[in-house]
């Protein structure tokens, strides 16, 4: 087990919004400037604290979607419509707003070229903010490592990140939908699609899963019974609040 | 000071729930799952509990013999660490002051351990005197194998992580050895009320 690369006390630090960009018509993707960052790994995530007039705080975790390089530190929130704080970072925040964020956190739900591959990304839904922050380092150290992502998301106007995706080995699965002229897959992420995009198990490649609950367990499942071993399934699972 | 979020309101918990929620947390009526890979499934009869470590003579018990011990019912507030609190979840389980009843030991810390090669570390005294216990039931029913069925540590006066799902027994150690999470960052012993998340907090 690796140690975690950054130790040190987290410290709560205002980050000027650079930029506020729709990704889709619920989800926006916030840059941000923080004084004072360490640096992070691919797939880390951090604590974003609001405050109200009045004093009172709500505290969430949003996975990082830039890529340890990257210009500025990026978070790519969905709106939840009885979130409390999704709909303030997704409808209220834009550029010049100070965001209280601290981090980075997490060590294990991260690749960094020295784990190797080859590396299989399964994402569903917003699952998929980590992973991208993952191929943007893949991409960004020209690493020779092995990558694909497998990405299921509702409709493919849920789909983030589209102008990317073509850059990096992609298989794309519609679960509600099957929109005219789609070249890609339909369905849920199962056994036959898993074991036409994982390497084969004796390739021992390392799997990254995240989403909601119920598709990340459905996912490593699946991966286990193909003959997958457990410790080389990483996860990270969104809760439904 | 702490700055003002322009055009932030906030939801706030009823005040008769505010006070048992602790700073940084909101609750939720669901039970979100949370683990760092896939959930094991493993046939009952190969379980077993086991005390181990600084022990004279270490203890095992299979399934069977587990859930044959006296159990209490236990209605407490857990509290994640990814913020979320959940309030009078009921659960029964094996109180640890059972399984070490009459051990001798100079150990004072525990490691809990579990399929998956989980493991997470706490002192002694935080699992004893009606702290910890080992839980197999739900709000009346078998543990779900996502929530740490069979059985899951449970000490819910610290950061949930520390209930360590699909536990198969604790070492007792003189030492404190960091657990998986602790590894990666998170506090070493995690009390909510005062928000120790991180290692530093």
């Amino acid at each position: 087990m690796e140690r975690a690369a950054v130790r040190r006390r987290l410290n709560w630090q205002l980050a000027r919004v650079v930029e506020v960009v729709a990704e889709t018509e619920r989800t926006k993707s916030i840059a941000l400037d923080p004084p004072d960052w360490p640096g992070h790994l691919a797939g880390q995530h951090v604590d974003v604290r609001l405050t109200a007039e009045d004093g009172y705080q709500a505290q969430r975790s949003y996975s990082i979607a830039s890529a340890p390089g990257d210009e500025h530190l990026v978070l790519t929130v969905e709106r939840l419509d009885d979130g409390e704080v999704s709909p303030y970072l997704t409808e209220e925040l834009r550029p010049g707003d100070d965001l209280e964020l601290r981090g980075p956190i997490g060590g294990y739900f991260v690749w960094r070229e020295s784990l190797g591959g080859p590396i299989l990304l399964v994402g569903g839904g917003s699952g998929v903010v980590p992973l991208r922050a993952m191929l943007r380092h893949h991409r960004a150290i020209a690493s020779e490592v092995s990558a694909r992502l497998v990405y299921s998301a509702r409709t493919r106007d849920d789909l983030l990140y589209r102008a990317e995706l073509g850059d990096y080995e992609t298989t794309i699965t519609l679960t509600r939908e099957r929109p005219e002229h789609w070249d890609g897959r339909t369905g849920r992420v199962d056994s036959a699609l898993l074991s036409e995009t994982a390497w084969p198990p004796a390739d021992r490649p390392l799997v990254y899963v995240c989403g909601p609950t119920g598709f990340v367990e459905a996912v490593a499942e699946a991966l286990v019974a193909l003959g997958h071993a457990a410790n080389r399934i990483r996860t990270e699972r969104f809760g439904p609040t | 000071m702490t700055p003002i979020s322009r055009g932030f309101h906030g939801r706030r918990s009823e005040t008769t729930e505010a006070e048992r929620v602790p700073p940084g947390q909101y609750v939720t009526r669901d039970f979100p799952v949370l683990s760092a890979g896939p959930t094991p499934h493993n046939p009952i009869e190969s379980w077993s509990f086991e005390i181990r470590g600084e022990i004279d003579e270490p203890r095992s018990w299979t399934w069977e013999q587990f859930i044959a011990l006296p159990s209490e019912r236990i209605t407490v507030d857990i509290h994640c660490v990814t913020k979320w609190s959940k309030l009078d979840t009921s659960w029964t389980g094996v109180s640890l002051d059972t399984l070490l009843d009459g051990v001798d030991t100079s150990a004072e810390y525990v490691l809990a351990f579990s399929d998956g090669g989980y493991t997470t570390n706490l002192p002694l005294e935080d699992v004893s005197d009606g702290k910890g216990w080992v839980a197999y039931e739900f709000q009346g029913e078998p543990l779900d194998p996502e929530h740490g069925g069979p059985a899951r540590l449970l000490v819910p006066h610290l950061y949930f992580w520390k209930s360590a799902k699909w536990v198969r027994g604790i070492e007792l150690r003189q030492d404190d050895l960091p657990g998986f999470w602790e590894n990666y960052g998170y506090h070493n012993y995690g009390d909510p009320w005062k928000e120790q998340r991180y290692a530093g907090d």
